[in-house]
Formats: structure tokens, C-alpha cells, sequence
């Protein structure tokens, strides 16, 4: 037995040691021979007819080699990009999926939709022919916000789109919420914006596509998230290539959020022009182009509604949500605010009646599909506002309000009114701990303290569930999903004993090939070294949905521990025969395999070569190879939950939020590798820590500009914004998946947007502030307490 | 970025006569502000001519009553500079307060002060200290230097060569960042000389300017509580997605209060 480090170690990462000394291998860093370059046009207007493009001068410039538009697009009777869910109103009427052509046609619907595909020998020239092009537009007025897009008389982006609503659809009880609000001793109400996000992966996206004649098969590298539903989408859907004529790699990818989660129309458009001009191209986006062509998230304007009892029970809960879907439907978009959104809103709370009705709307922007906790986030945010405004609009302890009105553990499995059943938790348990570690008794000397500096500080709590671990595909599919959710592994152990495993998920920082090789270590006792997680090409990976919603590990890493158990079953029969003993009496335990009650042991090498060099080999009931396959539809979401308590200081003369403390107690299951999960703990709680302060997407209406298009005017949290965090887990075990993990991708960003929030209210409550949109910018916070002060004063 | 030719001249004269003679030239420094505008394609000149191999345009100097920063001295060698921290600590804090490390080691004062972004920290302490812009050809006062938006006196072919800054007996830096830039959303420059004080605001509008009833009211008595009621009017600053000139004015006083408290301490 070598160095196993299995389950509950924390190693350093395998993957760290190429990408801390610059030997990742990124799109970018791939050279091809004889490779051109690509670029791509983009509308500089929001809303234009697009009424002709003048190539002349373009075609003329040194190094081109051809400039591809829509017109082309459409002469070659290409497919639109799909939309990978359908959903539908209460009535049961599909939502309105207009075309979304890979280069417009006829009209151009946001700033950075694109109309022309411009190769050249170099970037240079191929930027310098593209300025060449004379395209004529017809600029109409442009529509960005959801309130004004629905409005009448607002410009509409597509004729047969009435209103500009894609989908006006529902979820829950409409007529028992009713009934319940008309019994309630109280009713809070909130109106809230769930600000729009860039997800800003450090690598912007890249492809290089090439097609060899001589097997007729295509080649596409692109920075994805999920490959194999590139090759799926882009193939059989968009550009008709059979799917054993295209290969799709994703090799090492620097950072996703989702934001390369989706089929882009870039990958397409290059791949159907690398077989045009019959030589690779490669395009490599800028951070400025990223800005205005990768995916947008969030985006919601809400209005809540929460009807309690006498005692501050949870009667009910209503909420009326527009979400921003902009100029098109991208792979998952109205996916998003629907199903990932509705089904939360029960949270941790036993409310026994919810409504929601979410009106899904175009607009003219860039597309808004999933970003790192995707739906959950913005779900989260209207429960954990609205439980606060409700326990200080009735005097209640925001803690007890909580306490009274939470899932006991002893009731889980517990099914909500809002599809889902969760199968386990302890809510109650986490916001004890957290309680503790945040020193939540000491927070009164803390608040005096920063008083006598003159500062507010401000406590908050999020007590919160997400539904992760994408997804058991029947249910999907009957939400609308238009493909499977399943994953699959194959672990092929080598005649030496060494393992490989082609998994179907995408690891792009979230430490897969350190995680996956110890579940392989741990379960066939070989060496942490002796295996090698290979992912992102669908020429070396059997299949596989790709790294979203907190999957790989709870869905992946479901379908390897079954293709381990698989492995070591066909081992035991082998040594079963090697040892001339029953099947029944082989044992297999740190890595051998023995007869029980005897000292006859055949190691996992051993096996392993007789595997392959089957001479004393059972070859009439067994085939000979070890290597097994696994696919892995899971039975249920996983519900991954917890609580976050945020402490924040406010200098009312600047109006500057300071996050001082934070605190994060999470349910995550069962934890491979707490480093790596302490580490996707701090992404994701500084992702929401941007939200919540930081971060936001602004368009101007009427021109569509977007005027927050660069890091000069986009805030990214920063290192410095951060204090030191307590993070901790308190699990209870997922009783469906195999090791009983849950997933922690995004629990960060979902449990703290609202923490940090009801912080800055807290510590503004003595003002009569009750709510704070985010993000709680110096300038926004300044007003409200200008405008705050004033009855204050008079009191 | 489009093709360009790039010279590297090692006097000053000659650096003159190529940016005068090469139509659609450009100076560059630090290459900090002037970089990215290529990149991006917004400037495309025919040539650069590079200020790195000028030695006379590095340093800084100890003249007694002022002191001289050369134009092509880093912001990170002014905040690190022992003779800067003692002498004016308010200018060494506000060059550590420019950008990251990165930009601190590249950009330069004179690269700073040429470019006059309204939102830049230099041109605060330049015009607070009543500082003298040495150029190629001549002398100019920091109050006739800087003209507006991205605008200032320099001639065409007028290379900066030096910055002099009198030596106040206090001056001091505030600086309120801009969220994502972290460039002044707005900053003030205080600084109290025997015959007066001068104060000097950045990225509150188009351009630095001063505040003439805070200095009469700082001369009196150099203490935050003189300038607390004074408040500067929202016409002519700017707003944006990241604040309204009302807020921007309101930040002018509260900057100015903890300069003075800055230049105290
Ligand atoms: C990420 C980032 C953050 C930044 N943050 C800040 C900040 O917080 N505060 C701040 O003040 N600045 C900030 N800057 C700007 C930085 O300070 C630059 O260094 C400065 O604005 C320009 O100096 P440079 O030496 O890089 O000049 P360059 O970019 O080389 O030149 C700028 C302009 O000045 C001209 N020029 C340069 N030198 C001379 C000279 N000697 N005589 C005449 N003309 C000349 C050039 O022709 C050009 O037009 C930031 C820059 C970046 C990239």
C-alpha cells in the first residue's frame, strides 16, 4: 500500500503545481500550424436595424483572408443557438424562444451582439480590417430595466414578443396563499433590486477551431465549462456536424462563475469558418469584450410579501419578481430566475403556503444566464431580507423570529410547498455554532466601541438552504430541461496498478484532480500520485454535463465512487481465482485483496496485472482489462445549507461600509478536502460580499451603453475589502448521494449577499433605514442617510 | 495596437526635436495612462519617443526651501523617498496612495502631471503646494498649469523635466477612493505655508481647483472645525454611475477636514 491520502485529508493541490509555475495550458497558450486570427464585430449600439455591411475596404486590407456576417450565416442555412430549457406558463404555453443567430440578422438587440467575423494572418491586421467595415444602422431606442421593457409603448426587441415577456410563469399555491394572507396578524412587504453582475473569470474566454480535411472532423479548444454540451449543442443543433466528427476540449480553464457555462455563439461561428477558410483560427477575447459579450447574471426587481401570525409564524410568503433575461435566451436563461429562484423560497422555514410569479423579460443587454449560485442567490436574498423586515416591523429578536419558524432536524426529510424535498439539514444547528464563533454576545461592547469613533456597526444573519448538485434529470425534464443531468466516470487502472479517470466534469479551480484522486485513493487504497484526472476533451472523455451548480463533486464524483466500486467488484473475482477462493470470501481493505480469516492476500498490483496479462485468468466467466464506467443520475437535489452572520461598520460621514467580521457555519455533507472547501467557502462568500457592496452591471436607458464596462468602473471585491473569515461546517449527511456529500461551490455566494445586507441595515436602523438595495455603495448609503436624518432630527 | 516607431533618446534637446519633428508623436513615460490608449486603439501615433534614457529627468533634490522631483521619477521612489517623508510627508502619503504597486513603479510625476486626469492625485498636491512645472523650455506656475479636463499650458514638443515644490511648514492628503478605480473620487491637498494656506481639490469635477473660503478660513486657524460648515456647490461637479455631485461636494469638506487632520499629525 502507497500513500494513500483518502477523505478528510487535506493535501495540497495536484493541479497547483503546474498552474504556480506558469506550465498551465490554457486556449490561449495553443498554437496550431499555419493558424489565423479572429475577430469579432460587435454592435456599438443597444437596439439597431442592421441594414447592410460594406466589406469592400475590409476584404482589401493586408492579411485578410475573408469576413463572415449574418447573410453568410444564413446562406449556409445554420441552426440559432439553442436554448437548453423550455419553460412554461401556468397555462401550460411555452415560453417565447425567438432565434438568437450566431451573427445578427436584420437587427442588432444589445451592445456587443455580433455582426461580423473578420480572419486575418494576424490580430493586428485582423483588427485593423475589421475597422474597415461600413456597417449601416438604423438606431432605435433601446430598453434595459425589466419595469420599463414591460411597460407599453416600450421599444420591443422582437416582433412576435409582446411586451418584451418572454414567459409570465408560476409556481405554488396562488389561492391557499390568499386565504392565508387574509388570517395574518401581519404582513411584511419589500421592494428590492437584485443588482446585475459581470462574472469576470481571471482567463476571458478563447477559442481556436480547425478542421481536417482528410478525416472530414472538426476540432473546436474552447474555455468552457462543459464541453461535451458544446459539442452537443454546437453539432447536432447549431452547425449540423455529426458528433463523431467534432472534438471539443477544454483544456485548462482560469475561472467560469458559469459564465462559461453556456454554448456561445463565438465557439460557433469559428468552428463553421475554420472549414471555410480551410486553416485554425484562433480568437482570444479582450477583458473589454468580455465585458459586453460574457453572460450577465441577477438582475431582478422584486416585490415580498410575508404574512405571519400573532406570534411572528410564517403564514405565507409572495413574491412578484421581474427578471432580466436580455436581448436573447442563452443556454440556461430562463432556466435561471424560475426554477432555480422559485423552489428556494421556502428557505430553512416550514412556511406552509408560497406563491411566485416571475415575468422573464427581454431587454436590451447582454443575455443573463447563470452566475455562481444561479437563482438561489436572488431567492435567498428576498427570504433573509424579508424575515428581518418582518421581526423588526413586529418587535421580534431577528434570531427568534428564525428559531421560531425553522425546519427541526428530527422533521427532515421535509417536503416544502414549493416542489422540493429536502433531504436533510440541521439549521438550527448551524446558527448555533455560528451564534458562538461570531461572538454574537460580545457584539454590544463592539457596537459602543465603534459608536464612540463615531461609526455604526450592524450585525446580520442569513440562515439559508440552496438546492445544488444538478440534477436528477426526470424532474428536470419536467421543469423544462431539454437534456440529461446525469455523470459519468471511467476509472481505467493500468497494468501497474496506476489509475486514470475520464470524468465529464470541468475542473477549473475548483481542485477536482486533487479531490477525485483522493475519493480513488481512499476506496482502492492506491497513491494519492497513481492517479490522474483527465477532463475537457471529449476525444479522451466518454461523456459528461459539464461543472455547474455544485455537480462535479455531488453528481461526478457520485458516478466515480460507483466506477470504483465497479473496479473493485471485477477485482475481487479476479482474486477470487488467483487465491482459489469463493467470490463471497474475497475481502478488499487498504488496497488488498485477502481471503477472510486467512493470510492469502493478493495486492491491487497483482490484480491489476493479471488483468492484463491473463494467463492464470478466469477467461471463460471474465473478461479480461480493469477499467469500468459508471453514469450517475442522482435521485434528488442536494440541499447544501447554513448561516452567515456579517458585521459591518458604516462611516456615516462617507457613508463607506466596512465588513469587519464574518462568520460562516455550512452544512456542506461530507468533506473530502476541508482546505478545498474552505477555500470555495471564501470565493464564493467574496463573490457575494462584491455583490452586496460592490459589484454592478449599470446600462444607460435609452442609448443601451454600458456604462460599468471595465474594471475602471466595475468593482471587483478585493483582498483588502476582506477581513480575516471564520469558517467552519457543521454537516449532516445527504442521505441519497453516495458519500454523502452535498456540494459547496456556491453555498458562499447564496448565504452572503443578504448577511452583509441586513448588517448595513442593522447598524442604520436607529435612522429608520429598513431596507438597503445593493450594492451599499459610500455614495448610496451617504443618501439614504441624508434622507434617513431628517425625521430623526424632528423626533 | 496599431505599428508605431519608437525612439530613445538620451538628451533632452533631441527628445525635443523628434517629438517636434515627427508629426503624430508622443512622449512616453511610465507608459501607464499611454499603454492602454494603444492597446485599445483609442491613440495611435506614428512614433513614441521615450523619456526612460534621460538620467537628467530622474531623482529628487534637496534645493532648502523647495524641493525638485525629477519627471521621470516613479510615484513609488517619491513615497518611499526618506528627504519627501521628511520634508513634505503629505506628498510622499498621497504618491503611496496612487494605484497598486504595479502602477507605482512604473508611472511617473511628470507622466501624471502632463496627463491631468481629473480624477489623478498629483495634480492635487502639485497645485495645493503651489508647486513650479519645469519644462524643456520654461518655468510654470502650478495655478496657470492646469486648464481643465485632460488640458494643460504645455506648448506642443514642451517636455516636463522637473516638478519644485516649495516646502510648506504642514501639508497633508485625503483621498476618497473611487470604488472600482481607486483614482480620487475626491481628494484634497492641504498645505499651510507662513503666508498662507492653499487647498486643492481632485476629481470632484473636470479639473483641480481650489477652494479660496477654506484657505481664508484654514489661515486663520489650521484646524479641521474651521472648514467643517464650509460647504462647495454642486454646480460644475461631476456625477456618475459612482456618485452625484451633491455626495462629491459633500466629500470635498469632509476630505479637506482629515487633510488638515493629516498635515496635523
Ligand atoms: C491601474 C491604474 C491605476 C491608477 N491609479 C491611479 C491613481 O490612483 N491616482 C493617479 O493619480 N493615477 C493613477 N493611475 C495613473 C498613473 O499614475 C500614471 O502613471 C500616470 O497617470 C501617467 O504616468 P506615466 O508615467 O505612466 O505616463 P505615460 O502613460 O507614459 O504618459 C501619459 C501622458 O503624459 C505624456 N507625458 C509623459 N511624460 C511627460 C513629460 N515628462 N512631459 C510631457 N508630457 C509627458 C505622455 O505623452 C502621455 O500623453 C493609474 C494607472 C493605472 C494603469
Amino acid at each position: 500500500m502507497g500513500n494513500v491520502i483518502g477523505i478528510g485529508a487535506s493535501p495540497k493541490r495536484k493541479e497547483d503545481q503546474r498552474f504556480l509555475t506558469g506550465r498551465g495550458n490554457y486556449v490561449s497558450d495553443i498554437k496550431r500550424p499555419g493558424m489565423t486570427a479572429g475577430v469579432f464585430v460587435r454592435s456599438p449600439h443597444g437596439h439597431a436595424i442592421l441594414r447592410g455591411i460594406d466589406k469592400a475596404a475590409a476584404l482589401a486590407s493586408p492579411g485578410i483572408i475573408a469576413v463572415l456576417t449574418g447573410e453568410d450565416v444564413a446562406a449556409d442555412k445554420l441552426g440559432s443557438l439553442p436554448c437548453g430549457w423550455g419553460i412554461s406558463d401556468a397555462k401550460g404555453v411555452p415560453m417565447k424562444e425567438p432565434p438568437f443567430p450566431m451573427l445578427a440578422q436584420g437587427k442588432v438587440r444589445f451592445v456587443g451582439d455580433m455582426v461580423a467575423f473578420v480572419i486575418a494572418e494576424t490580430p493586428e491586421q485582423a483588427d485593423a480590417a475589421a475597422e474597415l467595415l461600413t456597417i449601416d444602422y438604423e438606431v432605435l431606442p433601446s430598453v434595459v430595466g425589466v419595469l420599463e421593457a414591460v411597460r407599453p409603448g416600450a421599444p420591443q426587441l422582437f416582433d412576435d414578443v409582446p411586451n418584451n415577456i418572454c414567459c409570465d410563469w408560476e409556481l405554488g399555491d396562488k389561492a391557499a396563499v390568499e386565504t392565508a394572507f387574509r388570517k395574518a396578524a401581519h404582513v411584511a412587504k419589500l421592494s428590492l433590486v437584485n443588482n446585475r453582475l459581470i462574472g469576470n473569470p481571471m482567463e476571458p474566454r478563447a477559442a481556436i477551431a480547425e478542421y481536417e480535411p482528410g478525416t472530414d472532423r472538426f476540432t473546436l479548444w474552447t474555455t468552457s465549462q462543459f464541453p461535451h454540451v458544446v459539442r452537443f449543442l454546437m453539432g447536432a443543433l447549431v452547425l449540423n456536424i455529426p458528433q463523431h466528427k467534432l472534438r471539443v476540449v477544454a483544456p485548462d480553464v482560469g475561472g467560469g462563475f458559469g459564465v462559461k457555462q453556456f454554448h456561445y455563439g463565438e465557439e460557433a461561428v469559428i468552428t463553421w469558418a475554420a472549414k471555410r477558410v480551410k486553416r485554425p483560427i484562433k480568437w482570444v477575447a479582450s477583458r473589454s469584450e468580455g465585458y459586453v459579450s460574457d453572460r450577465h447574471g441577477r438582475d431582478h426587481v422584486t416585490e415580498a410579501e410575508l404574512a405571519l401570525d400573532e406570534h411572528g409564524k410564517f403564514l405565507a410568503f409572495r413574491v412578484n419578481t421581474l427578471a432580466n433575461m436580455g436581448g436573447y435566451l442563452s443556454t440556461f436563461g430562463p432556466n435561471i430566475p424560475t426554477n432555480l429562484y422559485g423552489p428556494l423560497l421556502g428557505g430553512v422555514y416550514t412556511t406552509p403556503a408560497i406563491y411566485c410569479n416571475v415575468k422573464v423579460v427581454f431587454t436590451n443587454t447582454v443575455p443573463v444566464d447563470a452566475y455562481r449560485g444561479a437563482g438561489r442567490p436572488e431567492a435567498t436574498f428576498v427570504l433573509e431580507r424579508i424575515v428581518d423586515v418582518a421581526a423588526s416591523e413586529m418587535g421580534i429578536d431577528r434570531v427568534e423570529i428564525r428559531r421560531r419558524n425553522m425546519i427541526p432536524k428530527e422533521a427532515y426529510p421535509y417536503q416544502t410547498p414549493v416542489l422540493v424535498q429536502y433531504d436533510s439539514g440541521d439549521p438550527m444547528g448551524c446558527l448555533d455554532g455560528a451564534l458562538v464563533a461570531a461572538d454574537v454576545k460580545g457584539f454590544g461592547i463592539r457596537k459602543a466601541a465603534s459608536a464612540s469613533k463615531g461609526k455604526f456597526r450592524g450585525l446580520g444573519y442569513s440562515t439559508y438552504v440552496e438546492a445544488c448538485g444538478l440534477a436528477p434529470s426526470r424532474f428536470a425534464g419536467r421543469l423544462g430541461a431539454r437534456g440529461g443531468l446525469y455523470e459519468s466516470a471511467t476509472v481505467r487502472v493500468h497494468p501497474t496498478g496506476q489509475v486514470t479517470v475520464m470524468i465529464g466534469t470541468h475542473n477549473h479551480g475548483q481542485g477536482h484532480e486533487t479531490t477525485f484522486a483522493q475519493i480513488v485513493s481512499e476506496k482502492l487504497g492506491v497513491s494519492f500520485e497513481n492517479v490522474d484526472i483527465v477532463f475537457g476533451d471529449t476525444d479522451r472523455v466518454q461523456f459528461g454535463m459539464g461543472t455547474y451548480g455544485s455537480r462535479s463533486l455531488v453528481v461526478g464524483g457520485a458516478a466515480l465512487s460507483k466506477a470504483t466500486d465497479k473496479v473493485i467488484a471485477k477485482g475481487k473475482k479476479i482474486a477470487a481465482h488467483l487465491l482459489e477462493a469463493a467470490e463471497v470470501d474475497i475481502q478488499f481493505e487498504a488496497g488488498n485483496f485477502s481471503v477472510a480469516g486467512t493470510d492469502r492476500i493478493k495486492s491491487f498490483e497483482d490484480i491489476a496485472g493479471a488483468a492484463y496479462v491473463p494467463h492464470n485468468y478466469p477467461l471463460e466467466v471474465l473478461e479480461p482489462g480493469l477499467e469500468e464506467q459508471a453514469y450517475y443520475d442522482p435521485v434528488n437535489f442536494t440541499y447544501p445549507g447554513g448561516c452567515h452572520i456579517a458585521e459591518v461598520e458604516v462611516d456615516p460621514e462617507t457613508g463607506t461600509v466596512t465588513l469587519v467580521n464574518y462568520t460562516a457555519v455550512d452544512d456542506v455533507g461530507t468533506v473530502i478536502n476541508p482546505m478545498i472547501v474552505e477555500g470555495q467557502l471564501h470565493g464564493g462568500i467574496v463573490q457575494g460580499v462584491g455583490q452586496a457592496l460592490f459589484e454592478n452591471a449599470v446600462y444607460d436607458e435609452g442609448s443601451g451603453q454600458l456604462l460599468s464596462g471595465s474594471l475602471m468602473d466595475y468593482c471587483m471585491p478585493r483582498a483588502d475589502h476582506m477581513p480575516m473569515m471564520k469558517i467552519s461546517t457543521h454537516s449532516t449527511l445527504c442521505t441519497h448521494t453516495p458519500m454523502g456529500v452535498k456540494g459547496c461551490g456556491e453555498v458562499g455566494t447564496i448565504g452572503s449577499p443578504a448577511a452583509v445586507i441586513n448588517a448595513v441595515v442593522d447598524a442604520l436602523s436607529h435612522l429608520g433605514v429598513t431596507h438597503v438595495d445593493m450594492p451599499a455603495t459610500p455614495n448610496r448609503i451617504w443618501r439614504l442617510l441624508q434622507n434617513a436624518s431628517l425625521p430623526v432630527a424632528a423626533e | 495596437m496599431k505599428p508605431f516607431a519608437y525612439h530613445q533618446p538620451d538628451q533632452i534637446p533631441d527628445a525635443a526635436k523628434l517629438l517636434t519633428s515627427i508629426e503624430d508623436s508622443k512622449l512616453v513615460a511610465g507608459g501607464m495612462t499611454l499603454i492602454p490608449t494603444l492597446k485599445q486603439r483609442l491613440a495611435s501615433p506614428v512614433a513614441l519617443v521615450d523619456l526612460s534614457k534621460l538620467g537628467s529627468l530622474k531623482g529628487i533634490t534637496d534645493d532648502g526651501a523647495t524641493i525638485t522631483i525629477g519627471a521621470m521619477t516613479p510615484h513609488a521612489v517619491v513615497a518611499a523617498s526618506e528627504l519627501v517623508q521628511t520634508k513634505i510627508p503629505g506628498l510622499a502619503a498621497l504618491a503611496s496612495m496612487i494605484g497598486d504597486p504595479a502602477v507605482r513603479s512604473r508611472g511617473t510625476i511628470g507622466g501624471s502631471v502632463a496627463n491631468n486626469d481629473p480624477a489623478a492625485d498629483y495634480p492635487a498636491g502639485v497645485l495645493g503646494l503651489g508647486a513650479i512645472i519645469v519644462t524643456s523650455t520654461r518655468e510654470i506656475a502650478a495655478d496657470k498649469f492646469f486648464l481643465g479636463l485632460f488640458e494643460t499650458a504645455l506648448e506642443p514638443g514642451e517636455i516636463i523635466t522637473a516638478i519644485r515644490f516649495p516646502v510648506p511648514l504642514k501639508a497633508g492628503y485625503s483621498k476618497f477612493k473611487a470604488p472600482a478605480s481607486r483614482y480620487a473620487l475626491v481628494g484634497v491637498f492641504v498645505a499651510k505655508f507662513a503666508d498662507g494656506v492653499r487647498v486643492a481639490v481632485t476629481g470632484a469635477g473636470p479639473g483641480v481647483f481650489r477652494v479660496p473660503p477654506m484657505e481664508v478660513a484654514l489661515s486663520e486657524n489650521f484646524d479641521p472645525s474651521a472648514i467643517a460648515a464650509i460647504k462647495i456647490d454642486n454646480d460644475g461637479l461631476t456625477s456618475d454611475i459612482h456618485a452625484e455631485a451633491d455626495y462629491r461636494a459633500h466629500l470635498v469638506t469632509v476630505m479637506a477636514k482629515r487633510a488638515v487632520d493629516a498635515a496635523l499629525s
